[in-house]
């Protein structure tokens, strides 16, 4: 069973959103860290890009496979979380917490709310699995 | 789901009950990994012991007066140098030089050898093996549906092992085997394997795949620290690839010599006509145009199969093979490069989804174990 936090937004792509005024961090979440396998490798985007909703910002990289990572909400990027530079299992490990990846300075801010709540992410996983 | 088109080996029930994740991997419902992941099935089996269903793997016996000059006419490696209870690694050339697959040959006697093959390999092998008889004394039989494989790998192995056999695994010496049992079980014990550790390949009857599976699980204490871990293809490759070993479909194919490979060393010229050694000769005494060489990342990122290799602004070859090394924390690959740059220090870019990153030619095998 995937953890869900109850706090927090999701899209369909498996990443999580936190919304902490008009800012938001982005992650993947824990679905999307099991069906990764070990992380090895993040590449990330820069303090200051701008970002269109959807679009991908970076990829994390397993052993086997690459995957990119998309953002829900448009925005500019305030703040690159490094240290998953030099412990990318922390995605693994730690994927609603330590392992944020980027806050963006969210375009408008009610653009979370659009997103899916714990709840429906769940029922989503349910139809997927 | 399973798939049911896919094939399947005798363990597949056990690679499910122990969180497989399942794949198709050249027509075979094999696992990938299981719960523990590739990094800890990796580290696990260099520095404990990792347990291998390779079941899919094919088995050719070749029995008969003329089994060793039948075989010996067919591949790159010196058959008759073989001695009882002895293997070699080896290939099947065809005209052109180029590798119709990589295998082992086990010599059981002067009369009877059995060759071991890739899986996805199995039945174009079969049809190309078969395709040369001509009036050889012997006969040809395909029993890879008859038989189990199960490799126990990692400096752990021997201990588990010979806590299952009256054999004296201590006295096997590497690339060689013999026939005795296992948990009670008929079987060819074989010091060989494919992650540069030390260990056992076990050939039984399939149908004793699941009781050989558990019990070497539970005598190899699998759940305890340290205890042998059951490991998937995905480290099964990582592991082969740090330990600089060719994986047919990509350091290998119909395309690619042993010699442009780097594997001169099976390849016996000196021993008499075979199949593709005219062409072998020729390019030996031509020179090399490309060479396989291992290379490492310089720049952060990762190198992946089929990625273009750069030499300034000109592309000049492409990566065979390319994936993180767990156990040396560096992102490495094989790559072929045109030979007058095949040397040690080179440097490289390679084109990662767009980036060109940096890495350089290093010596391989990138890891050797500690005797």
């Amino acid at each position: 069973m995937s953890n869900i936090p109850e706090n927090l937004r999701y899209s369909k792509d498996h990443e999580w959103v936190k919304v902490d005024g008009d800012t938001a961090a982005i992650g993947i979440t824990d679905y999307a860290q099991h069906a990764l396998g070990d992380v090895v490798y993040i590449d990330m985007p820069r303090v200051g890009d701008k970002l269109g909703a959807h679009e991908a910002f970076g990829s994390v990289e397993s052993v086997k496979a690459v995957s990119e990572i998309f953002t829900p909400i448009a925005g500019e990027i305030v703040e690159v979380n490094d240290a998953l530079n030099d412990t990318p299992e922390a995605v693994n490990n730690d994927p609603y917490g330590d392992a944020w990846m980027i806050k963006v300075k969210m375009d408008n801010p009610g653009d979370a709310d659009g997103m899916l709540s714990a709840e429906e992410y769940e029922e989503y996983l349910s139809s997927v699995e | 789901m399973p798939d049911e088109n896919l094939k399947k080996t005798p363990l597949n029930e056990e690679h499910r009950r122990l969180g497989g994740k399942m794949v198709d991997f050249g027509g075979w419902d094999m696992p990938v990994q299981y719960t523990a992941g590739v990094i800890a099935e990796h580290l696990g089996t260099r520095t404990a012991s990792g347990l291998f269903d390779v079941s899919h793997m094919g088995e050719i016996w070749v029995e008969g007066p003329d089994a060793i000059p039948f075989v010996n006419r067919l591949t790159t490696n010196d058959v008759t140098k073989l001695v009882d209870g002895q293997a070699h690694y080896s290939a099947l050339t065809n005209e052109n030089g180029g590798v119709v697959d990589d295998l082992l040959v086990y010599r059981f006697d002067q009369d009877k050898l059995l060759l071991v093959v890739n899986a996805g390999t199995t039945d174009k092998d079969w049809d190309w093996i078969t395709s040369h008889k001509g009036d050889d004394n012997m006969a040809l039989t395909n029993a890879s549906a008859d038989y189990c494989q199960i490799a126990v790998q990692g400096p752990d192995a021997i201990a588990i092992l010979q806590k299952l056999t009256d054999t004296s695994l201590d006295e096997i010496k590497y690339y060689h085997f013999t026939t005795g049992h296992v948990d009670g079980v008929d079987a060819i014990i074989s010091r060989t394997g494919y992650t540069g550790e030390d260990g056992f390949e076990v050939y039984a009857d399939a149908d004793k795949a699941v009781q050989l599976w558990n019990k070497l699980l539970e005598t190899g204490n699998y759940g305890s620290e340290g205890g042998i871990l059951p490991a998937g293809l995905a480290a099964r490759n990582t592991l082969r690839l740090e330990s600089g070993m060719s994986l047919y479909g990509h350091e290998l194919s119909d395309e690619i010599t042993p010699f442009e490979a780097g594997l001169g060393w099976i390849t016996k010229l000196p021993k008499g006509d075979f199949t593709g050694s005219d062409a072998l000769t020729k390019q030996k005494d031509e020179g090399l145009k490309r060479k396989l060489i291992g290379f490492e990342m310089v720049d952060r990122g990762i190198a992946r199969d089929d990625f273009d290799v750069y030499i300034g602004d000109e592309k000049v070859g492409y990566v065979t093979s390319g994936s993180p090394a767990p156990f040396l924390k560096k992102n490495i690959g094989l790559a072929f490069l045109p030979v007058e740059f095949a040397n040690i220090g080179q440097e490289i870019t390679i084109d990662v989804r767009g980036k060109r990153l940096a890495a350089v030619v290093v010596p391989t095998p990138f890891y050797k174990r500690q005797k």
